[in-house]
């Protein structure tokens, strides 16, 4: 076996474009994850037309909010070009500088104060459809942080003053000449006292009315925080996951991008090496004694899983420079990646042994491991169950969504737990090694 | 016959390809130093008994009784069954050392000198002609110095001078005491070169003797040469 490995490595070797291809794709991959990974995606450029008066605020119960600071939020979320006038902005999506443009109303301002109307802000759009998606996704998501940052000061505002008509202060600060205010949580003990000085009578009667009154209103003032707490944010989300993956999705998309790898380097060389026997007529002169059909589907599986091996482990090493990945689980990681090999291998193998080109090799794994790793991407709920059942059957009789799940659970600690997967792959590694002696059958 | 002793024999060998019957009942038995012409036209089954005999293929019924199959027996397929991104002298290598020869070394530099391509040993095959690609491949059939040795259509690709230095190679070996049996459609081949024709038709074999007795076979006619004798022999077989 040893001469036919050596054999296939120096052929390897001379075929300078496929060393290439193997040697830098891994490369390639694991710089493009990393640098998508680690730095965010751009911010569009979107030209912003501020018609407001500079300076301008809302007021709101004697308290004023800085316009300014509703729409600093717009800009945080987008690459701004200031512009002047709503032309200017429609000027600059039609010419393609920006990719929309949003209009601050000069009205947004009073719209804001008035309470009795809600404030708009015009949005232009231009690019093509995922463009626009992407844009618009931006804009909504900004304006509802805005409209979240605005109607938390307003609450902040109302909770203040709410505030000072139960306990009273200081009105100088809201412009009132009148020094202090008493509260309406003292308002009863006051009215009381004053009550108690008075002899009985219709002036009595009257002043006990009000002090029920005060004492109603202190007990239900108390409790409109919260009721204006809620009606700022009316659904609070508190998650909780009962089963599933806790992955961070940054790690699993690496994962993701060293198993598809992984699958496509092992797969193609395996079905590839296999055919060329075919193609070189060489496969009838090895099997009739030289060689059994079991040590060369042995020897074609041991070198592409070795070289995928290899080259999936330095493109997680290459990503680990861009993501923090947990190095101490590295001996998880070689199990993961040498049974993730192996499975893709004796798929490899097995599709070699029905061909008889590498041409046609080489087109059979790739239209074979591209809809497999589509499909074990699939998560439940996507698709109808009834296909859904039919996609994790696939899954199960094909390597590549175990080799993901023992890639994830090594890297990640995901579940399921890594065994499983592990005697998995063994299992579908020896389901496909004896496909392939079936197909060796036909010299 | 060269020698007494069977070095090959084939006992009623049948193979079928599904329902179609590529080689029926054909028994007969190589003798050591023989030189054994397989001829038939298109579709006979020439090249599916030749693997059957090399062990490429299993009798569905039958035998084969012969030297340790893989070294014993040197097998020489029609197309070059080489590796083309190998050089001659690394082909010659590695078939030396799968065949488990004593001295791969030697064998390597004695095939070398015996085709001829010493100058090109570094070359890659995929780069020679193919009447060079064809000396290697007949030369790995005899890495292992076989008993046997069978080639299929050996001469096909080669041109005439080529064939000239082929055949006196094959001569050669026969005088050394190997057998050597093989499969052409060249008719005067087998006239000049072979001691013994076996004629396949339809997987059955009609003919086993020699050129001479072939030709008496057909009816022999002042005139006609070997090539028209054999075309009659089938016709008249065919009636």
């Amino acid at each position: 076996m040893r001469w036919l490995l050596g054999k296939d490595l120096r052929i390897l070797r001379r075929s300078r474009v496929l060393v290439a291809v193997l040697a830098i794709y891994p490369i390639a991959i694991a710089l493009l994850i990393g640098l998508a990974l680690s730095r965010s995606p751009g911010k569009p450029k979107v030209a912003i037309a501020n018609l407001t008066t500079p300076g301008a605020t809302v007021e709101l119960g004697g308290s004023k909010i800085e316009v300014g600071r509703y729409y600093s939020q717009l800009f945080s979320e987008v690459q701004p070009i200031k512009v002047k006038t709503r032309a200017q902005a429609v000027a600059k999506v039609r010419s393609g500088e920006a990719l929309a443009a949003v209009v601050i109303p000069a009205n947004i301002a009073a719209k804001l104060s008035s309470v009795l109307s809600q404030a708009q802000l015009e949005v232009i759009y231009n690019g093509d459809a995922l463009q626009q998606s992407v844009v618009q996704s931006k804009i909504q998501a900004a304006v509802a942080q805005a409209n979240l940052a605005l109607s938390q000061q307003i609450r902040k505002l109302a909770a203040q003053g709410i505030d000072l008509l139960l306990k009273g202060g200081d009105l100088s600060r809201l412009g009132i000449a009148q020094s202090h205010l008493l509260g309406l949580e003292e308002a009863p003990q006051v009215l009381g006292e004053a009550i108690a000085r008075l002899p009985p009578g219709q002036e009595r009667q009257e002043l006990l009315r009000v002090k029920e009154l005060a004492d109603f209103a202190a007990r239900n003032l108390n409790i409109s925080k919260d009721v204006l707490a809620t009606v700022g944010q009316p659904v609070q989300v508190n998650s909780t996951l009962v089963r599933g993956r806790r992955t961070p999705l940054d790690t699993f998309a690496v994962v993701v991008a060293v198993s598809i790898s992984l699958m496509f380097v092992c797969v193609l060389l395996a079905a590839g090496g296999v055919a060329l026997e075919r193609e070189d007529n060489t496969l009838a002169r090895l099997t009739r004694g030289l060689v059994s059909r079991e040590g060369l589907v042995v020897e074609k599986l041991l070198l592409a899983a070795g070289c995928s091996f290899l080259l999936a482990l330095a493109m997680l090493a290459g990503i680990g420079a861009f993501v923090t990945l947990d190095w101490s689980r590295v001996g998880l990681w070689l199990a993961a990646l040498a049974a993730g090999a192996l499975a893709f291998g004796a798929l490899g193998v097995a599709i070699g042994a029905l061909t008889r080109e590498v041409r046609a090799a080489s087109l059979l794994a790739f239209l074979l491991s591209l809809p497999l790793a589509f499909l074990a991407l699939v998560p439940a709920g996507a698709v109808a169950p009834a296909l859904y059942d039919a996609i994790r059957a696939i899954s199960v009789v094909f390597p590549f969504k175990a080799a993901l799940q023992a890639l994830d659970a090594a890297v990640n600690g995901a579940e399921p737990a890594i065994a499983g997967s592990l005697a998995h792959l063994l299992a579908l590694t020896l389901l496909f090694c004896v496909l392939a002696r079936l197909g060796l059958r036909r010299a | 016959m060269s020698g007494e002793t069977a070095v090959l024999s084939a006992q009623a060998v049948t193979r079928r390809y599904g329902e179609r019957v590529a080689v029926s009942a054909v028994s007969f038995d190589v003798h050591a130093g023989e030189l054994v012409a397989l001829i038939g036209p298109n579709g006979a089954g020439k090249t599916t008994l030749l693997s059957v005999l090399a062990g490429v293929q299993s009798p569905d019924e039958g035998s084969v009784n012969g030297p340790a199959k893989a070294r014993g027996v040197g097998w020489v397929p029609q197309q070059p069954a080489i590796y083309s991104k190998l050089t001659v002298a690394e082909n010659f290598a590695l078939w030396a050392h799968l065949e488990r020869v004593a001295d791969p070394k030697d064998a390597v530099r004695r095939m070398l000198e015996q085709t001829d391509l010493i100058d090109r040993a570094d070359e890659q095959v995929g780069r020679l002609s193919g009447g060079n690609r064809q000396r290697v491949n007949i030369a790995v059939g005899l890495l292992s110095s076989p008993a046997v040795l069978l080639l299929d259509e050996p001469s096909a690709a080669l041109d005439p001078i080529q064939r000239e230095r082929l055949w006196q190679f094959v001569e050669h070996l026969a005088g050394q005491g190997t057998s050597v049996m093989f499969s052409t459609h060249n008719v005067a081949e087998v006239e000049r070169n072979a001691r013994r024709v076996l004629v396949l038709h339809e997987g059955r074999l009609l003919f086993d003797g020699s050129p001479e007795a072939l030709m008496q076979a057909a009816g022999r006619v002042d005139g006609i040469d070997f090539e028209q004798a054999f075309v009659a022999f089938l016709a008249g077989a065919k009636v």
